[in-house]
């Protein structure tokens, strides 16, 4: 669907809404169980850990990051042309608008997350 | 009539009832969702690292208060309900019929199933807190 329209910025937004929403749920499937785990067998839950610490994991996290951030901006996107439809004159400002957000917020948590797996310190220390 | 808006979001279902309830509740978790998931990756991924996350450090520190666990089983609720409404949408868009009907059924089933185990780990990861 994303080639049959070579398209417009509404028509995008949907298409990307749709897939990370779909990506998202799906990580929410192994998360419950994942944290399940937690709860019923603790040892292998921090051998499934150890997977998501590793430079593969951090590949993925930064994925579900992205379509996390990517679905949530829109979302906000939705629920003002929802609540306030004149706001739909500025449809395709605002979505400019999420993906200059989604740089900003995105750039410093992609880079927190993979520094460990070109073996350097995050950047940015808490506590 | 309902407008046709160039936008990304389901068409407001006209009338009143079951639909339109599940409209406004997909907007009203969304909402609640932006706050606790963005915070929740926020936590997990920025604040803190996924390698020191070990079960005894969920039960010391992330669940550590019965306010966190409340918090997180708040977020469960509004993610099980968000995500499985919204594949809901996905199964009505692309199937129908019989097809349809049994998807969305064992979708639903999923869902309670999904909802169970998260409130299990959040109710009984060594409950009650150590203090």
């Amino acid at each position: 669907m994303l080639l049959r329209y070579r398209g417009s910025e509404g028509m995008l937004a949907w298409a990307f809404h749709r897939l990370s929403g779909i990506a998202i749920w799906a990580f929410i499937l192994l998360h419950v169980l994942d944290i399940w785990l937690a709860s019923v067998n603790p040892a292998l839950y921090d051998e499934v850990l150890q997977i998501y610490a590793s430079p593969f994991g951090r590949v993925v996290e930064s994925l579900l990051g992205a379509a996390l951030l990517y679905h949530a901006l829109n979302g906000l996107r939705i629920i003002v042309m929802d609540f306030w439809p004149s706001m739909t004159r500025y449809h395709k400002q605002m979505w400019y608008a999420n993906w200059v957000l989604f740089a900003l917020i995105g750039l410093p948590i992609l880079i927190q997350i993979m520094a460990p797996a070109f073996g350097a310190e995050p950047p940015f220390r808490f506590g | 009539m309902t407008a046709r808006n160039p936008h990304s979001g389901r068409v407001r279902p006209s009338g009143s009832g079951w639909e339109l309830a599940i409209w406004y509740l997909m907007r009203l978790t969304a909402v609640g969702l932006f706050v606790t998931a963005l915070a929740h990756y926020i936590i997990v991924h920025f604040l803190y690292d996924p390698k020191d996350q070990t079960a005894q450090w969920i039960l010391d520190e992330r669940w550590g208060s019965v306010a966190w666990r409340t918090a997180d089983w708040l977020m469960l609720a509004f993610v099980v309900f968000h995500a499985f409404m919204g594949m809901r949408t996905v199964i009505g868009d692309y199937t129908k019929g019989g097809v349809r009907t049994v998807l969305t059924m064992a979708l639903y089933i999923g869902a309670i199933v999904l909802f169970a185990m998260g409130t299990i780990a959040v109710m009984t990861l060594q409950f009650p807190v150590q203090p």
